[in-house]
């Protein structure tokens, strides 16, 4: 009887055990890498940093090439709010800096800088450590966690200051620690917090401290117990067990998104457009609260990321300790894949992650996993496109509350207001609608096909709205030249035709005064004449 | 006298909306077509002037009323076409043309004589310039209206196309590469059959 009612209440959605809507379990793909501890990779020949590797606005470079740097050294500064710097992952010469590909699927160039190491790694040494940081103004801290150009590692890459605002308006009583691993393959977060516990929790420690929380968690899924225990054991060890606690979740894709695990810790839901601090929360990464770390406690930068490194062409799938701008190429042959030709490389994890075009892109900050696949597998995997049959199975999975087969309708059919009434932007392209879809309906696909017309056609609208600006404002200028021209022209007009009527007034008066001269000379003339006559008759 | 009721109290009822309406239409009076503005505002604004009219406002008020097909705007491309198309309650044509890569115009500076003619010629005050000097052209503000050709004494000026920005970048339509992709799994299994 009581299986029944949990049963309806799973189906209809009322008060779910589950914490967040929808959400898919994956079978048996677990722990391809799990268990092995982190394997440090050595130096490669090249190391190269694009300019930008972060949610937000560009970097700009700060250096020259042939320039010598040193590891840590700040090599890109950032320009405008939303952005943090680039920092040299060790030390060497600046060889270039020209455009270069980077994990992007388009497969286009951005800035990039490379440096050449020389293999001594000297280490810059201008932040300085601040073990107690709880004696740190906490303006302070937030510049250095800024000034070592910290983005969440998590994959999205949106820049870490920005969160860690102390704002009266909206107080924070929780930090959640994102223990979740984000993609069914990777494990690099798991075997970060069996490694480094205590500095992942002081990470969170400092955090607290910034925003002023009251309360941490940490939450951690329950296929990583091994990851739950040694936490457990280090908060004890810490004496942190009052204000820190350790949440174990049923796994569940994609609880790893940052409201999804908000919605299954706190029960709230983040508000369509909103951001977290809205309710209260922040939440991080513990690769990002690990970094925090080693730029607070130890004046580290962030210069080297933990990657996941799997896939069925990788013999011996590893999680790797990288230096940010190592190219994927080498990070391959490190774990013994050596033939390109025939396998395809995945950046980011097997959920949400995107094909590269090419191996010779580098690792950047939001490289969480590299995964790289037969070309066979792939396309094993790959089905056509079928009719969709409305079974609801992607409504039913979605972690935003959506419906993607009307979304993914409306995009195909360019109908893109349309998409947008139906919340086409709250879509966090976790890609279980497509991963259920019984036709194969490559669903995530079109979303991001819809989003980016969205993004280009509003660009568009911005572009013609200025040329009606600057085209109106020519035509008025013109009008007015136009204008002046005439106004200029009549008054010319007037004032010759009023110089002329005064020349004439002149010419009549001189014309008069001398019609009257001549009137009086010839009259005098005349009486002359006269006279002449008289005197002439005279003198006959 | 009562069947006189009816007729008073309508005639009142008359008068009294027929002042408000006078009163509204004095009041609420809107400067300018309204329906010419909508368009206009559909329009990509290039000024280029290949619908025949002397830019994007003009064609607009043609549009409005009823002077000129809705398909002659050839930068604006099928979307525009169908969003005017449907504002005027008409049935959409097809762009006789063919729709063009976005291009923008660049000045070959050494060719330049300095002669200002095509400052006078861009429609959107993009060209920088004096008399005797080089002038040249605002990318970023160039609608690609090709209007500064024509009057280029030395042809120093090309319409070169606008490279892809990574941060424009847009994902293509789906189906495309993977229905490609399919074609030749497909040719392969056959041939594998075979």
């Amino acid at each position: 009887m009581f299986d029944l009612w949990d049963k309806v209440q799973q189906v209809l959605h009322i008060n779910t055990p589950r914490g967040f809507t929808g959400g898919i379990v994956h079978q048996n793909q677990y722990k391809i890498t799990g268990g092995d501890s982190i394997v440090a990779s050595p130096l490669p020949d090249m190391l190269v940093h694009p300019i930008k590797q972060h949610i937000g606005d560009p970097c700009e470079p700060i250096v020259n090439v042939g320039e010598r740097v040193l590891k840590g050294q700040m090599i890109a500064k950032a320009q405008g709010y939303l952005s943090v710097p680039i920092h040299a992952s060790t030390s060497g010469v600046v060889e270039k800096i020209e455009k270069h590909l980077i994990p992007h699927p388009s497969g286009l160039g951005l800035t990039s800088i490379s440096i050449k190491p020389d293999g001594l790694d000297e280490v810059d040494e201008s932040l300085h450590p601040l073990p107690n940081y709880r004696s740190v103004d906490i303006v302070e801290l937030r510049e250095r966690i800024r000034h070592a150009g910290l983005a969440g590692l998590g994959g999205a890459v949106f820049p870490t200051f920005v969160k860690l605002v102390h704002d009266q308006k909206h107080p924070i009583e929780t930090v959640i620690l994102n223990g979740i691993e984000c993609e069914p393959w990777l494990t690099c977060d798991h075997q970060l917090m069996i490694e480094k516990a205590h500095e992942i929790i002081t990470g969170l420690d400092i955090v607290m401290y910034l925003v002023d929380a009251k309360q941490g968690i940490i939450a951690i899924e329950d296929n990583k117990p091994d990851a739950v225990t040694v936490m457990r054991k280090t908060l004890k060890d810490m004496g942190l067990t009052d204000t820190v606690e350790v949440k174990v979740l049923p796994t569940r894709y994609p609880q790893g998104g940052e409201k999804q695990l908000i919605q299954a810790i706190t029960g709230k839901e983040i508000p369509a457009g909103g951001l977290p601090l809205h309710i209260g929360v922040i939440s991080s990464n513990v690769g990002t609260s690990k970094a925090i770390y080693d730029a607070v406690c130890l004046g580290e930068p962030l210069t080297e990321r933990i990657i996941t490194v799997s896939g069925d062409a990788v013999p011996k799938a590893v999680n790797m300790s990288v230096r940010l701008g190592t190219s994927v190429r080498f990070l391959l042959a490190q774990v013994g894949v050596t033939g390109f030709d025939d396998i395809k490389i995945i950046h980011g994890g097997p959920m949400m992650g995107e094909l590269m075009v090419d191996a010779d892109v580098p690792v950047v900050k939001a490289s969480n996993g590299i995964l790289a696949m037969h070309k066979q597998s792939i396309m094993r995997a790959h089905h056509d496109e079928e009719p969709c049959i409305r079974c609801g199975d992607c409504g039913e999975v979605c972690p935003a509350g959506l419906m993607p087969n009307l979304l993914a309708q409306h995009c195909k059919e360019d109908q893109f207001e349309r998409a947008q009434d139906y919340n086409l932007f709250d879509c966090i392209e976790c890609g279980a609608c497509s991963y259920v879809c019984p036709s194969h309906i490559p669903l995530v696909h079109y979303f991001r096909y819809g989003k980016g017309q969205v993004a280009q056609i509003q660009r568009e609208k911005a572009f013609a709205e200025e040329s009606r600006m600057r085209s109106e404002k020519r035509d008025a200028r013109l009008a007015k030249e136009l204008a002046e021209k005439e106004e200029k022209r009549r008054i010319a007009k007037e004032k010759k035709e009023a110089r002329a009527k005064a020349l004439a007034d002149k010419q009549a008066a001189e014309d008069a005064t001398l019609s009257v001269e001549a009137e009086n000379a010839n009259e005098n003339a005349d009486k002359g004449v006269a006279k002449a006559v008289d005197k002439s008759e005279e003198a006959s | 006298m009562e069947f006189l009721y009816p007729v008073f109290i309508f005639a009142i009822l008359a008068l009294v909306i027929g002042v408000g309406l006078a009163l509204a239409s004095r009041y609420f009076h809107v400067e300018g077509d309204p329906l010419s503005d909508k368009i206009d505002a559909l329009l990509p604004q290039t000024q280029c002037g290949q619908c025949g009219y002397p830019g994007c406002r003009p064609y607009a008020n043609a549009v409005a009323a009823d002077e000129v097909s809705v398909n002659h705007c050839v930068p604006g491309g099928e979307r525009t076409m169908l969003a005017i198309a449907d504002i005027m309650g008409v049935e959409p044509k097809a762009i006789e043309e063919e729709e063009t890569v976005p291009v923008v115009a660049y000045i070959r500076e050494d060719e330049c004589i300095g002669c200002t003619l095509c400052i006078k010629a861009c429609p959107v005050d993009c060209i920088i310039g004096a008399p005797k000097q080089y002038h040249t052209i605002v990318a970023d503000h160039c609608t690609g209206c090709t209007l500064c050709l024509e009057p280029c004494p030395v042809d120093c000026i090309d319409m070169v196309e606008t490279p892809e920005l990574l941060e424009h970048w847009a994902w293509p339509v789906p189906g495309t590469k993977r229905a490609i992709k399919a074609e030749t799994r497909k040719a392969s299994h056959e041939d594998a059959d075979v």
